[in-house]
Order: C-alpha cells, then sequence, then structure tokens
C-alpha cells in the first residue's frame, strides 16, 4: 500500500499519451487493426442477413442482390471486403510477433507496408475476378 | 515488485485481468485468430463463387453439405472471435464499471444472437423446408 501511496503522489501517467507520438506506420496499422475488427464486427450482420435471405426464399434474396448492386451497398461491400482481408492479414502479423518474431524495425516496416498493399492489391483483384464472375459490369 | 508497477493494489492481490480472466481470453483469441484464416479464405471464395447467380442456385450451393459445413465453422470462430475481440476494446475504453457491465453484457447477447441467427439459417438451407 505504501508503495501506491508514494507512486499517487507523484502523478506519474499510467502509460504514455498518444499526443506525444509522431505519426508512424506501424502505429497507423496498430489503429486500423482495431477499427477493422469493429467494423468486421458489425459487418457479420451482413453475412447474417445475407444467408437468412437465402434461407427464407426468392424474394428476400432478391431484395439482398438488389441492395448489394446499389452505390451504397457496392461501396459497404468493397470496405467490407477490404477490412476482412487487411484485418486477417493484420491478424497474421499479430501471429507472427505471438511466435516472437519481426521485432526488428526493418521488419515491422515492411509487414505493415505488405499488410497494406497486400490488402488493397487483393481487394481489388477479388473484385476484378467477381465481375468477372458476373459476365458483365451491372 | 518494482515502484513503477502499472498494477492497481486490488489487482496485484487478484491476479486477474478486468475482465477475471487473461490467459484463457488471450489464447482464445488466437486460436479462432488461426482457424479463422483458412475459414475467412474459403467463405471469400464461396461468396464469389454465387455471386449473380439467382436464388435456386444459391440454394442449392450454400446447401450443399461441404459448403454449409464450412459456413458454418466460419460463423462459429468469427461469432466467438470477435466477441473477445470487442471485449478487450470495451475494457480499454469503458470505464464506469457499470456501463463496462451493460457493453459487454450487450456484446455477449449481440454475438449470440448473430451466431444462433447464422447456425440457423445454414440449417435450414442444408435441410431444405
Ligand atoms: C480472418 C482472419 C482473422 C485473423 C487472423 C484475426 C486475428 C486477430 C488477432 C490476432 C487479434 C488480436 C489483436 C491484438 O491482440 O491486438 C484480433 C482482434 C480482433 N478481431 Fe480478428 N482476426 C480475423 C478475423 C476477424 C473477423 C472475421 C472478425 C469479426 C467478425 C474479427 C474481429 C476482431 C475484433 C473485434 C478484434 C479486436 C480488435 C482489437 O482489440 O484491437 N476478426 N484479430
Amino acid at each position: 500500500m505504501a508503495e501506491a501511496e508514494t507512486s499517487r503522489r507523484r502523478e506519474r501517467p499510467l502509460s504514455p499519451h498518444l499526443q506525444i507520438y509522431r505519426p508512424m506506420l506501424t502505429m497507423m496499422m496498430s489503429i486500423v487493426h482495431r477499427l477493422t475488427g469493429a467494423a468486421l464486427f458489425f459487418g457479420m450482420l451482413l453475412v447474417v442477413w445475407w444467408l437468412i435471405a437465402a434461407a427464407t426464399g426468392p424474394n428476400a434474396y432478391a431484395n439482398v442482390q438488389w441492395f448489394m448492386q446499389t452505390l451504397v451497398g457496392r461501396l459497404i461491400l468493397f470496405g467490407y471486403t477490404w477490412a476482412l482481408i487487411h484485418h486477417m492479414l493484420g491478424g497474421i502479423r499479430h501471429l507472427i510477433w505471438d511466435l516472437g518474431y519481426g521485432f526488428g524495425p526493418a521488419e515491422r516496416e515492411w509487414m505493415a507496408v505488405a499488410n497494406l498493399v497486400g490488402s488493397i492489391g487483393l481487394t481489388v483483384v477479388l473484385w476484378f475476378v467477381g465481375y468477372l464472375m458476373l459476365g458483365d459490369i451491372r | 515488485m518494482s515502484r513503477s508497477s502499472l498494477r492497481t493494489p486490488l489487482g496485484r492481490v487478484a491476479h486477474l485481468g478486468t475482465a477475471r480472466s487473461g490467459t484463457r481470453h488471450f489464447w482464445h483469441q488466437r486460436l479462432t485468430a488461426v482457424a479463422n484464416v483458412p475459414l475467412t479464405i474459403a467463405f471469400v471464395l464461396i461468396v464469389v463463387g454465387v455471386l449473380g447467380r439467382n436464388h435456386a442456385a444459391v440454394v442449392q450451393i450454400l446447401g450443399s453439405t461441404f459448403v454449409s459445413i464450412v459456413v458454418l465453422l466460419f460463423v462459429v470462430s468469427s461469432v466467438y472471435h470477435m466477441r473477445l475481440g470487442m471485449q478487450v476494446i470495451i475494457e480499454d475504453y469503458v470505464h464506469d464499471e457499470n456501463l463496462k457491465i451493460a457493453a459487454l453484457m450487450a456484446n455477449t447477447f449481440f454475438t449470440i444472437a448473430v451466431g444462433f441467427a447464422a447456425a440457423f439459417a445454414t440449417f435450414k438451407l442444408a435441410f431444405g423446408l
């Protein structure tokens, strides 16, 4: 208890304040991993809506298909695709760290770049394939 | 114990994290993260595969045994993983004890509702009706 008293009197900050850091790529990526995780949390509603609609019948499914073809629907779906891939690659980065690798300054930096380039690249490729599957741009 | 320890005196004697369980939470987050990698890839491929198809074709694909098992596993693993993840986010930002408990409850209710709804739909697609 005595120990706690002294540290309280000195008013040490519990953790470094975010504002004192110069923004860095790795730091942004850490925040983005959390943001994409939170977005995917609510994005799961899209998955459920889609599955329930398919299980309900042709009309319900047609509603989903109609919504996903609107501009808003496409933007949401595009964002969901990117968030999912970005979070997956970012998660793999976390798992590499958990195994004890990838902590060097150069490794941290290139993994962050690979995460970002990979997620954007894969999302674009996936959507390209998607439009090929649809046969024509609708 | 070093003098600059970040732990509270209570936390020091209780040996528990903010949600009263630490290691298991961390471990399950990693477990589901690893499971999510192949499951997410499979799920995305399934979605691309049914793109633009009519309802009957989609039902046939989603209702096939293998696909419905993969979709079910994706949903269960994701829902469990996202509940653990959202719990950490809540613990980081919600400091009022009552509000935190309410948020943690809402987190669990939401994930269970979403998980069961998705699982039910998957079963219905697989078994017809
Ligand atoms: C696709 C493969 C996925 C992998 C490899 C993965 C990996 C991870 C890892 C390792 C963490 C912990 C990060 C940390 O300790 O700071 C995490 C956090 C999180 N994940 Fe995932 N995840 C995946 C998919 C998903 C999905 C599909 C969702 C939602 C439906 C999701 C939601 C979350 C949330 C909400 C967090 C908490 C974020 C935070 O604490 O900053 N993840 N993920």
